[in-house]
């Protein structure tokens, strides 16, 4: 994506539409930010400008994160109990006299022949790096949370880290305001208080664009970072295709031995650089492609053949589009892939990334309301946005996506909730659901 | 369907080639019955001439889908549910989308219950070029008590959407029945205690059914082969949806293990599934917004794999907005892009001196750009060039939107830059910017590129239109 937007152009926007939360911003100057591909067209100005702005919401959320952040306080069922239901005996039945035993069986998927790669990020002390610990991504051997094979890595979250102060709204501000100005501490509060499995740090400074921070300068952030928290990184660049590769191969220079994610190799630039840089300072590549599997396999191939990335370094990006701007593409694509992969494509046997905060691009998410008198309210935008990044990342989760790039805190706590759900890590009361037409709600 | 191919689907046709469907030869039209965008029934011949009485029956059988397509409610909103063929949706498309019922207790004060209802009727969400809706009302009998559920449902029946009857209770079901005789509700449900019960009733009314046995798989084939043989054709299977944890997970997968089954071709459980993520408001979850939140991730994991129709609760637009849209997409015909005829548009009531934009035929597109202009009162002329239904940016990217297609669908529409408007300008997508050079030597006319976001638009008037001379 080549979206140039000059922040002028985004208040204006927003003004037409709107938005209040665009106070407490403070525009330096005309600058011209690039949008381009932060990872799967990633638009992280956007969701940044869009966050929430009451401190009422955000301590609502808070709690909210905090009851999806740990496993118990659901369970407990709230019913009114119902009475039995009585029979009577004068509608007994002439037709139906007695059941008719049936056994139910259904067979596995045969053709499910490959497993997916498992993929590490992070280098622990025991192999050579400081991580506290590893994640690993991959490994399926059916559809993700399906009956026909156990599921053996559940479902990472990487959240957002800039390089740089962002405008911000209020609520996310509030949030984040106090370690904004230093990666280190924005890094440690992602992963402290709202349980990030790892960091995303996105140096999107070095944009010739924005403030063009030399690739060198850059490097010092990475290295902030590492050495504020122990989880595994994503290292994203602008998006810049000429700058990137420089970029992105001095970050992974002061990571070496780190085994970082670089985000994010393409076919539009010089991927082989960024394959390199993977290989000399042990790092994987995410490997993103817009939409097409066919793309997808040609950069998984050049990067495996041409670059001789070895299969264990290789995440794919295939896009992530929103719900209702395109999430039955994106959603149909991931599962083609998977399926494909499943069954032998073994250019495609890879685990799968989702910019998921690209859900924050769709206007039902950000909108105040509807632009169409005749539509239903559209009620509060502020529940609204979480809801929309939690679907979109949910539905790719279903179509076996792994990890998921994202930013509000109750959405990651959310999806984290529930995709852990279907992968059997939640224990919970059994709630007696046959009382339900009773119930008190 | 038990046949694939144009030629077995012809095979069973007259063959004349007569073209009374529609079709110059039998075998498009066989073509269309595979696609699915045909019936038998527009082959007259077939239908009326009695030699083909048998070939008939036998075509039929063999084009039902694998999941039986059952009808709930009467009228204009009665709702389809079932009729899949595929268990991905890139293979086909997937049919009758999931609906949505929202619950009312016949315990609740009257004017709430109606205005709820109403507010289940009315509710709409505009989406390329048509409105998202909800689909139906779950009454539940709160009360157990016959004379309380049959005055409920006459309230909700009255309103004229598709109910669904819920008791365990023969007695309560019947009672709701005997007031709503001619609106073909679903009854929920025959369980392990009252089949008889409920199974007479779905036959003496003649009403679709819900079999309903939690978390076992082989007594709920029982109860649906019960039912099958003593011939109740239309079933609907609830296999209980847990809220929280492995009853969850559970849930999910006894979801998979029916459809997986009904689509290979067991019968006795190829039927629609029900899906309750109502059961999100038993979980324990102390705050509304939250126990709403759990609420919409269940309707979204069934609303993927394989749930036909659900009962839910929340009516909070940040609920029921992000459940009709994914239902939208999930069942979206991936076949076709969704597009609007390539034409001119005449957006409010444009003039001679009104400016004259393009945008693409992809519906989503068209939309978006539309209503951005009609709710900001711009008259103007808005030409849909034939992109094959794709987006300005991937089509400028992919090459369905060039000065030659733009060109050719002015020419198409009749509309001439010269001579209709007084102005001899186009205004163009931001995201086609560089296409302006082209377009001013094709056409002849001064091209201004436009904002990148049609909501802009109204600020980009302001500033530049009319143009400067
Ligand atoms: C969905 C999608 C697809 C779908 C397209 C579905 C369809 N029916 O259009 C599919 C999967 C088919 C697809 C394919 C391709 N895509 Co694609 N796709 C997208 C995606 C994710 C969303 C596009 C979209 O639907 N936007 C929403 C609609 C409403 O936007 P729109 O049409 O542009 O309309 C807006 C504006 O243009 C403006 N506007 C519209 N009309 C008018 C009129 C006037 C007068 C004005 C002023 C404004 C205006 O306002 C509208 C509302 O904001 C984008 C990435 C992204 N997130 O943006 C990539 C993207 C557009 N695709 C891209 C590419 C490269 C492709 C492919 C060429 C190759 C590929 N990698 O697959 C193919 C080409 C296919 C083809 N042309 O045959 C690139 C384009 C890069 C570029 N700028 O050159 C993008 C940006 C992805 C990326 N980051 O690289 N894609
Ligand atoms: S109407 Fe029937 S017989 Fe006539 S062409 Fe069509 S399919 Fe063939």
């Amino acid at each position: 994506m080549a979206k140039k937007v000059k922040l002028s152009e985004i208040t204006d926007m927003f003004k037409g539409m709107d938005v209040t939360s665009l106070e407490g911003v403070t525009i330096e100057g005309d600058i011209e930010i690039d949008l381009s591909g932060l990872g799967g067209g990633f638009d992280p100005m956007l969701a940044a400008l869009i966050g929430q702005e009451s401190a009422v919401l955000a301590q609502h959320f808070s709690r909210l994160a905090g009851m999806f952040g740990y496993p118990v306080g659901i369970g407990v069922p709230a019913v009114a109990p119902a009475t039995a239901p009585a029979i009577s005996p004068a509608l007994a039945a002439p037709k139906l006299k007695d059941l008719i035993p049936a056994k139910f069986d259904v067979a596995n998927i045969a053709e499910w022949t490959t497993q997916i790669q498992e993929v590490p990020i992070g280098n622990t002390s025991a192999d050579g790096g400081t991580r506290g610990k590893r994640v690993l991504l991959g490994g399926e051997k059916a559809l993700p949370f399906y009956f026909d094979a156990p599921m053996p890595n559940r479902n990472q979250v990487t959240i957002d880290v800039f390089d740089m102060r962002i405008g911000l709204a209020k609520a996310v501000k509030e949030n984040y305001d106090d370690v904004m100005d230093s990666p280190g501490e924005w890094a440690k509060k992602n992963v402290e208080k709202f349980n990030a499995d790892m960091i995303t740090i996105h140096l999107i400074s070095t944009d010739p664009l924005i403030k063009d921070t030399p690739a060198k300068e850059a490097a010092k952030t990475v290295e902030e970072v590492l050495q504020a928290v122990d989880v595994p990184i994503a290292i994203g660049g602008s998006g810049n295709p000429q700058k990137d590769p420089e970029v992105l191969a001095r970050a992974a220079e002061v990571a070496e031995g780190e085994r970082c994610l670089l985000a994010s190799a393409s076919l539009n630039l010089d991927y082989a650089a960024i394959a390199e840089a993977a290989l000399k300072y042990d790092h994987d590549v995410l490997s993103w492609t817009q939409l097409d599997m066919n793309s997808q396999k040609e950069l998984n191939r050049k990067l495996m053949k041409q670059c001789n990335v070895p299969r264990d370094r290789i995440i794919m990006d295939p896009t992530t589009a929103a719900l209702g701007y395109g999430l039955d593409y994106a959603y149909t694509n991931m599962e083609r892939i998977r399926l494909a992969a499943l069954m032998g494509d073994d250019e495609l046997t890879f685990p799968m990334s989702s910019g998921t905060t690209n859900a924050w691009g769709a206007r039902e998410s950000w909108m105040v309301s509807s632009p169409l008198k005749e539509d239903s309210d559209w009620g509060p935008r502020e529940y609204r946005g979480p809801i929309w990044e939690i679907v979109t990342g949910l539905s790719l989760a279903i179509a076996g996506n792994d990890l998921f790039m994202m930013m509000h805190p109750t959405s990651v706590a959310v999806l984290k909730q529930i995709t852990q759900t279907l992968f059997g890590m939640i224990e919970t009361e059994q709630v007696d659901i046959a009382k339900w037409i009773g119930a008190e709600v | 369907m038990k046949i694939n191919s144009p030629l077995e689907a012809y095979k069973f046709l007259p063959q004349t080639n007569c073209g009374e469907c529609g079709h110059t030869t039998c075998m498009a039209f066989a073509s269309t019955l595979i696609d699915r965008s045909g019936k038998t029934k527009d082959c007259p011949p077939l239908i009326k001439e009695k030699k083909f009485a048998k070939k008939l029956v036998e075509l039929d059988r063999l084009l039902a889908p694998e999941i039986r397509q059952i009808t709930i409610g009467v009228g204009e909103r009665a709702a389809n549910i079932g009729g899949d063929d595929v268990l991905y949706r890139h293979k086909l498309t997937f049919f009758n989308r999931t609906k949505m019922f929202f619950d009312v207790a016949d315990n609740m004060d009257e004017a709430a219950l109606v205005e709820r209802v109403k507010s289940i009727a009315d509710y709409k969400k505009f989406y390329v070029g048509h409105n998202l809706l909800l689909d139906g009302v779950a009454i539940r009998a709160a009360s157990n008590d016959p004379a309380k559920f049959a005055a409920a449902v006459k309230k909700v029946a009255e309103v004229g959407l598709p109910m669904i009857f819920c008791s365990f209770n023969p007695e309560v079901l019947k009672a709701g029945l005997e007031v709503a005789k001619d609106k073909n509700p679903l009854l929920y449900a025959a369980n392990k205690d009252n089949w008889k019960e409920v199974g007479e009733l779905a036959l003496e009314y003649n009403v679709p059914v819900v079999v309903s046995v939690f978390n076992d798989l082989d007594g709920l084939k029982t109860l649906a082969k019960t039912f099958a043989e003593a011939g109740i054709k239309d079933i609907v299977l609830d296999p209980g949806t847990y809220p929280t944890g492995k009853g969850l997970k559970d849930t999910f997968t006894n979801f998979l293990k029916i459809r997986r089954a009904g689509i290979k071709g067991d019968t006795d459980i190829a039927y629609p599934i029900m899906a309750l993520p109502f059961t999100a408001w038993m979980a324990g979850i102390a705050d509304p917004v939250s126990a709403s939140y759990w609420e919409t991730v269940m309707a979204s994991i069934f609303t993927i794999k394989y749930g036909d129709i659900m009962i839910l609760h929340s009516m909070e637009p940040y609920a029921t907005m992000p459940e009709v849209h994914l239902i939208d997409t999930i069942y979206t015909d991936p076949r076709t892009p969704v597009a609007v005829d390539s034409k001119m548009y005449k957006v409010g009531e444009p003039t001679a001196d009104s400016p004259v934009l393009f945008t693409t035929n992809f519906a989503l597109t068209y939309y978006t750009v539309e209503s951005d202009l009609t709710s900001n009162g711009i008259d103007c002329w808005l030409l849909a060039v034939d992109t094959d239904g794709i987006g300005v940016e991937a089509a400028a990217a992919g090459g369905q939107l060039s000065a030659e297609k733009v060109k050719a669908s002015f020419d198409s529409a009749g509309f001439d830059l010269k001579k209709d408007v007084t102005h001899n300008t186009l205004v163009i997508p931001g995201l086609s910017a560089r296409l302006q050079g082209d377009l001013e030597d094709a056409l002849d006319t001064r091209v201004l590129v436009g904002p990148m976001d049609s909501g802009r638009l109204p600020g980009w008037m302001e500033k530049n239109w009319p143009p400067k001379k």
